[in-house]
């Protein structure tokens, strides 16, 4: 897949152009140099903890987790089942809000922002995948990739923008293959083609992380391994920030740096 | 955006969510259906209950009536003038009235009601009531040559009725009576002197003073001929003072279809008591001229009008020396049919009660308009109620969308959808929900009203029962008003009903926290 066309064009680093934080009153975030492997941490935790309460029982699922992920790298964190990988990326995603710790996005402390700016950045900074891939069912594939930019945008400046908006998001379906699948619904897809739509979806807003949670669990191998491509491609054409949880060490050998989770704390692999 | 994408997208493609919106449909289409036909026959009602009726009545509970009617027309001018628009005075009385059909008289018990013809068109819409248009124009009380306008189903005869109906009857009459009776003796066709009306277009003529004959001579008059002392009546040339007979009086509906017992052209005998005590029956033979409607079978078989002068004498109700005639009752026209209680009011409190009774037209047939508002408002409540249980059946059907949909909103708020977001997809889904079957229960609501006839008419096939009896309601078709404020006060209270009904499952979507809608797959 060496011929791929980049998927994320080269972000314009410094301008206000679309999607940045420019316009939301928000610090810029992203303030980072061009240029990939740089040292610094791009998405970091530091001493998360969580845990959940099951009939009334406190049941400990992170204890402390530090972790550091540098710009532009691609890395897996494997685990067995239980072992709080999917929650440690739930939290880095924003999704869920630890009960001790930090989650820092280009240094900055994000986790106890307003909900406003967490929404915001969940929209503009972090793309997220599934291992069901949660396509919207109701909508086209098109629809479900222009869904991140219909949240982001208002009425009117959707419409303003919407053949932008549309033109993007055909440019991505077609990147990740399915340039013949635009008025296709979920349902009429099949695993893979769902997961390359989700990647498409992930992108369309032109985050910088990228949160892949088992991208390749429900898929045969040889399907799964086609999604680790095109993850693999980005990582090495866009310098997007990858973190990809999996329990299939196989998998987890195509990223950069694999770190593995047990028992709530973090070992290297 | 999103909500408004996601809200259409999901009105698309959930056609199931749209049968709980069936409830709130039929609810405002019944609810309009109802409304709009219990308006139109209080509508109805009322303007054929007010159509005989003046605005208010102002009555003298003795049937001697009171005197000086433009005396007591001045006090009610000083007492509420600035609201009266017009005033004229009525004798109302009970009385007998005798119809000829197929040559025997049936009598029927009757009101008669003398009306001033130049002011009582005024006051009242009565004329609009009457069949010949010169009539509606202005009633006299003289007969027309035909042309008399017919309602459907009624036989051709009222349309020529009139002076060639009469003279028909008349030349009839003169062959039986040649060929019967070759001596013609003293017969009710022949008037007294004072009961002459001479045709020339003047309505009646009171002839008190008949041509006398020479005193002496009338001294040696033979008591079997006072025959030739009036100008010679001839039926086919003159009337009596005329009457206008209502339909309840002159026609019947049978099996048959219609049928007139009396036309304009024929004679009727009246009798009303006199004013004497022991009253004595006082009785004159007058001439249909016209026949009226008011769709008030409660009037048009019972009210007999005449002209106010000659009722009064019938009755001897003018005062022998002073010429003042009494009446029963002064009917006011207001300017603004609104003030009709406060102008009632004023003149309560001016006339003693024991002696006069003032009343609006409302107050008149009050129990009537009270069971109508009544009905109506009890059916508003029952329907009102079923929105109400549409309502909760909205509640439930989006309670499950939102437990369904618990994934989707997951990955919403995972794409940065914030919760007022999520919230508002829901609330503008119900919103739209509402819409959809307020707007569809509006159309269908009013199609039923616009074809309403037709409807029932069907009804009444298939079934083989009629489901509205014109005969029954004298309505000849089914009334129905449309409300513009009523209607949209229905549309809107469906439409919060729907919106209120989505706001708990709203709340619930957007509490929902995202990791736990993504949770167990």
């Amino acid at each position: 897949m060496s011929d791929m066309r980049p998927l994320v064009e080269p972000r314009r680093r410094g301008g206000a152009g679309p999607g940045t934080s420019g316009n939301t009153g928000l610090p810029h975030l992203v303030p980072a140099p061009v240029g990939k492997r740089d040292d610094s941490a791009h998405i970091a935790a530091v001493r998360l903890t969580k845990s959940y309460r099951k009939a009334g029982l406190e049941i400990p699922v992170l204890r402390g987790v530090d972790l550091e992920v540098r710009r532009g790298e691609f890395l897996s964190i494997i685990g067995q089942s239980g072992s709080g990988k999917s929650t440690l990326l739930h939290l880095l995603g924003l999704l869920d809000a630890p009960d001790s710790g930090e989650v820092q996005l280009g240094g900055q402390r994000i986790d106890n922002l307003p909900m406003r700016n967490r929404d915001w950045i969940r929209n503009q900074e972090l793309g997220m995948i599934f291992q069901f891939y949660h396509l919207l069912p109701e909508l086209t594939a098109l629809e479900n990739v222009l869904s991140p930019l219909l949240i982001s945008e208002g009425i009117f400046s959707y419409f303003r923008n919407r053949r932008r908006h549309v033109q993007r998001a055909t440019e991505l379906l077609e990147q990740v293959g399915l340039g013949h699948r635009l008025k296709h619904r979920p349902s009429e897809m099949s695993g893979g083609e769902m997961q390359r739509a989700a990647i498409a979806r992930a992108l369309a807003a032109r985050p910088q992380v990228l949160l892949a949670d088992e991208p390749t669990g429900n898929l045969d191998s040889e399907t799964g391994r086609e999604i680790l491509r095109i993850l693999r491609t980005l990582n090495d054409q866009q310098d997007v920030t990858i973190i990809m949880v999996t329990h299939d060490r196989a998998i987890a050998a195509e990223a950069d740096r694999t770190v593995r989770l047990a028992r709530g704390s973090m070992e290297v692999a | 955006m999103y909500t408004l994408f996601l809200c259409w997208r999901y009105l698309r493609t959930r056609w199931i969510a749209l049968a709980s919106v069936v409830s709130v449909m039929l609810g405002v289409a019944t609810m309009i259906v109802v409304n709009g036909v219990m308006e139109g026959f209080t509508r109805e009602m009322q303007g054929r209950i007010h159509g005989i009726l003046s605005d208010v009545v102002f009555e003298a509970n003795n049937l001697e009536g009171f005197p000086d009617a433009a005396g007591h027309m001045r006090r009610i001018e000083e007492l509420a003038g600035p609201y009266i628009a017009g005033m004229t005075p009525t004798v109302a009385l009970p009385g007998q009235l005798a119809i000829e059909v197929d040559g025997e008289w049936q009598t029927r018990h009757v009101s008669f009601i003398g009306v001033d013809t130049t002011t009582y068109g005024e006051v009242s819409d009565f004329n609009r009531y009457l069949r010949h248009p010169q009539s509606r124009k202005h009633l006299d009380f003289t007969l027309h040559e035909g042309g008399y306008d017919l309602v459907e189903g009624e036989p051709d005869a009222l349309k020529n009725s009139g002076w060639p109906h009469r003279r028909q009857k008349a030349a009839a009459g003169a062959r039986r009576s040649a060929v019967a009776k070759p001596f013609a003796v003293a017969n009710d066709e022949q008037p007294l002197p004072d009961e002459v009306v001479v045709r020339d277009g003047y309505r009646y003529r009171r002839v008190r003073e008949a041509p006398q004959p020479a005193p002496g001579v009338a001294a040696m008059r033979n008591p079997f001929e006072p025959l030739n002392i009036a100008p010679q009546f001839d039926p086919s040339k003159d009337t009596r003072t005329g009457v206008v007979l209502g339909l309840g009086l002159a026609r019947v509906t049978s099996a048959d279809g219609k049928k007139f017992l009396v036309l304009p052209g024929d004679d009727v005998k009246v009798t009303v008591p006199t004013a004497t005590v022991p009253p004595k029956p006082s009785s004159d033979t007058f001439t249909v001229v016209d026949l009226y409607e008011s769709g008030m079978s409660e009037y048009d078989a019972n009210f007999i009008f005449m002209p106010l002068a000659k009722l009064q004498e019938m009755r001897g109700m003018i005062d022998r020396q002073s010429g003042i005639a009494n009446v029963t009752a002064i009917q006011i026209k207001l300017h603004n049919d609104e003030d009709g209680e406060h102008v009632r009011n004023l003149l309560r409190e001016a006339f003693p009660g024991g002696y006069y009774s003032v009343h609006t037209w409302r107050d008149k047939q009050g129990p009537l308009l009270a069971a109508v508002g009544m009905q109506t408002a009890i059916l508003n409540i029952l329907l009102g109620m079923i929105i109400l249980v549409a309502g909760f059946g909205i509640f439930a059907s989006f309670c499950m969308i939102v437990a369904e949909k618990r994934r989707d909103i997951g990955i919403l708020k995972s794409l940065g959808a914030s919760s007022a977001g999520v919230m508002s997809i829901f609330l503008s889904y119900g919103l739209s929900l509402g819409l959809v079957g307020a707007g569809a229960g509006m159309l269908i609501g009013l199609l039923f009203i616009a074809n309403i006839q037709s409807i029932a008419d069907l009804i009444a096939r298939l079934t083989g029962q009629e489901v509205f009896d014109p005969t029954i309601y004298y309505f000849q078709e089914i009334p129905t008003v449309v409300e513009p404020l009523t209607v949209m006060v229905i549309v809107t209270v469906a439409i919060a009903i729907a919106v209120k009904a989505s706001v708990i499952p709203a709340l619930m979507a957007s509490f929902l926290k995202p990791v736990e809608a993504l949770r167990n797959e």
